[in-house]
């Protein structure tokens, strides 16, 4: 378990990014981060694996207090993946820059390539096993930047915008992921703006951050139908809530549901899923 | 008939060091005040296509070049890089690559100077474009301590205010939260009604279908559907191309499947409501 215990945070002479923070990410939890450009997300996600650590308050990974452990003991424990994926890259190629990591954590060299190369497959880069990381598209950095970190199997995943540059098959691809690491026990925290496609994941919970404090965590369908909270971090809601919402105003009842099926079946369903509807009425 | 803006024809590129083209014989025109949404799975070409614009392939990156580009009549070959960024403006995807000054105000007045305008044409359109964009609060921040939005809206104001004849965005809402991508679309269309011809690449097409007069689909370097959203998002193959319709659209396209076609194809939800209340009113009163 990750616990984040009244954290505040504020990098040199700023202003607070966090301001009395807390959070728990249980074992086999997928949780999703939103909020407003600037609102901190990326600074939470920086002190979970303790590449920044708090200023007051405290954060327990597995029972270790990140201020006593170092980055290097943590990251073993929580992946960390950045929202800018060419930060991280410095391998001459697409397997060399996955199993760098693999090699630190004791695997040989044939054995680390090996794994590199199956990661990769998972990932559907393998045709670029030789090919300078920084020749790949937007989309397979980042999807090279999460491979490199998954490969590593860490306990905790933080995807820092994960979707970005994703075409709607790798976008289905990453929520395979995710819940094959929930089925391991393993925990996600995902940081995101595609609002759509979080609505879609069927995460465990929606945390909003907003200004540096934490203003409302729960299920995704109570967070996503609330469009006070949702406006109040610059989010908009998705296009099943509008619909909804806009539906229900014309006296059109259909199912509260984020999922897009439920909603059309119940649709059609209303509508008789008869033949065309005429051009007349 | 005026002069298209952009005019590709055949046109191959093979990037140094790869084993298959990023573009494959592509041709298309672009004519001024059309606003075209580029999208495509990951690696099928988009940003290639974006770099064919301003003339950094074949000027920066090296590869085999085929074909012509032509910007507002001119071959791309036949002119460097800094004189066709006059025409054509672009905001990369990560907005870090592109911002280079100290503040905000000296981001926007940088691009400005560089065109050799009078200084006070430079003042005059800097502090429209900080008011126009809402950065008037940060004009004296430095970019670096900027969050990624309002990196991505000064990087956007930096190339606006330098008037180009083409914008070209590349997945410009890639940083933005949900209601910073809505502004930015809002803004887009301010400039389409200022007959700025756009281009714009992005996965997402819920935010920038209602205002794209046409889009483009490119799969393996090739352009494999051209025109307006009406009829290219109401493929039911484009999937299997890795584009995300927006969901308006599949769910009108899932309706479909179960029996319902509605009159008009819906774009945005407003219009979709309009209709799914007018059809089952008008079987209320049957």
């Amino acid at each position: 378990m990750i616990s984040v215990e009244r954290v505040c945070f504020w990098y040199s002479r700023g202003a607070t990014v966090l301001d009395d923070v807390s959070l728990t990410i249980s074992d086999g939890d997928v949780v999703l981060l939103m909020g407003e450009n600037g609102s901190g997300k990326t600074t939470l996600a920086k002190l979970l694996n303790g590449l920044l650590k708090p200023k007051s308050g405290r954060v327990v990974v597995d029972g270790l207090d990140t201020r006593e452990h170092s980055v290097a003991e943590l990251c073993r424990i929580v992946g960390y993946v950045p929202q800018n994926p060419e930060h991280q890259f410095f391998a001459e190629n697409a397997a060399e820059e996955v199993a760098f990591g693999l090699r630190n954590l004791g695997l040989g060299d044939k054995e680390a390539l090996d794994e590199a190369l199956s990661v990769l497959r998972k990932f559907g880069l393998e045709r670029y096993a030789s090919t300078p990381p920084w020749q790949l598209s937007g989309g397979e950095m980042k999807r090279l930047s999460i491979a490199s970190v998954y490969a590593m199997q860490p306990k905790y995943l933080i995807l820092d915008e994960p979707t970005i540059g994703q075409d709607a098959k790798q976008k289905k691809a990453l929520i395979d992921l995710i819940f094959g690491m929930k089925a391991e026990g393993k925990a996600v925290l995902v940081i995101t703006h595609d609002v759509e496609w979080a609505s879609e994941l069927g995460a465990d919970k929606v945390v909003l951050l907003s200004k540096g404090k934490v203003i409302a965590e729960g299920v995704p369908e109570d967070i996503f139908f609330n469009y006070t909270l949702l406006k109040s971090c610059n989010l908009v809601p998705p296009v099943s809530v509008d619909l909804y919402a806009h539906l229900s105003k014309r006296g059109f009842s259909v199912p509260r549901s984020l999922d897009y099926g439920v909603l059309a079946e119940s649709i059609a369903l209303k509508l008789g899923g008869s033949s065309v509807v005429s051009g007349s009425i | 008939m005026p002069e298209p803006i952009v005019d590709i024809q055949n046109v191959t590129f093979k990037y140094a060091g790869s084993s298959a083209p990023a573009i494959v014989d592509v041709s298309l025109q672009i004519k001024r005040g059309e606003v075209v949404l580029v999208t495509g799975a990951s690696g099928s070409g988009k940003s290639t296509f974006c770099r064919l614009l301003n003339g950094l392939i074949p000027h920066f990156y090296e590869g085999e070049f085929s074909g012509c580009v032509f910007i507002n009549g001119v071959d791309t070959r036949t002119i460097p890089v800094y004189v066709l960024s006059k025409d054509v403006g672009l905001v990369f995807q990560n907005p870090d690559n592109q911002l280079v000054s100290l503040s905000v105000e000296r981001e926007i007045a940088f691009g400005l100077e560089n065109l050799g305008l009078p200084r006070e044409e430079i003042i005059k359109r800097t502090e429209f474009i900080l008011k126009y964009f809402g950065l008037d609060r940060l004009r004296d921040v430095p970019p670096y301590k900027l969050s990624g939005g309002e990196k991505q809206r000064t990087a956007l104001a930096a190339v606006v205010a330098m008037r180009p004849l083409l914008l070209v965005l590349d997945e410009p809402t890639a940083e933005l939260d949900p209601m910073s991508a809505l502004q930015l679309a809002l803004m887009l269309s301010q400039l389409r009604e200022m007959e700025t011809t756009i281009v714009i690449v992005e996965h997402r097409l819920d935010v920038f279908t209602p205002l794209a007069t046409r889009i483009l689909v490119f799969s393996e370097g090739q352009l494999v559907r051209d025109g307006p959203p009406e009829e290219v998002l109401f493929d039911s193959n484009l999937s299997s191309l890795g584009v995300s319709t927006p969901r308006v659209v599949q769910l009108q396209l899932k309706l479909e499947e179960l029996g319902i076609k509605l009159p008009i194809k819906a774009l945005t939800v407003s219009s979709l409501v309009d209709q799914l209340s007018s059809a089952v009113s008008s079987l209320d009163l049957r």
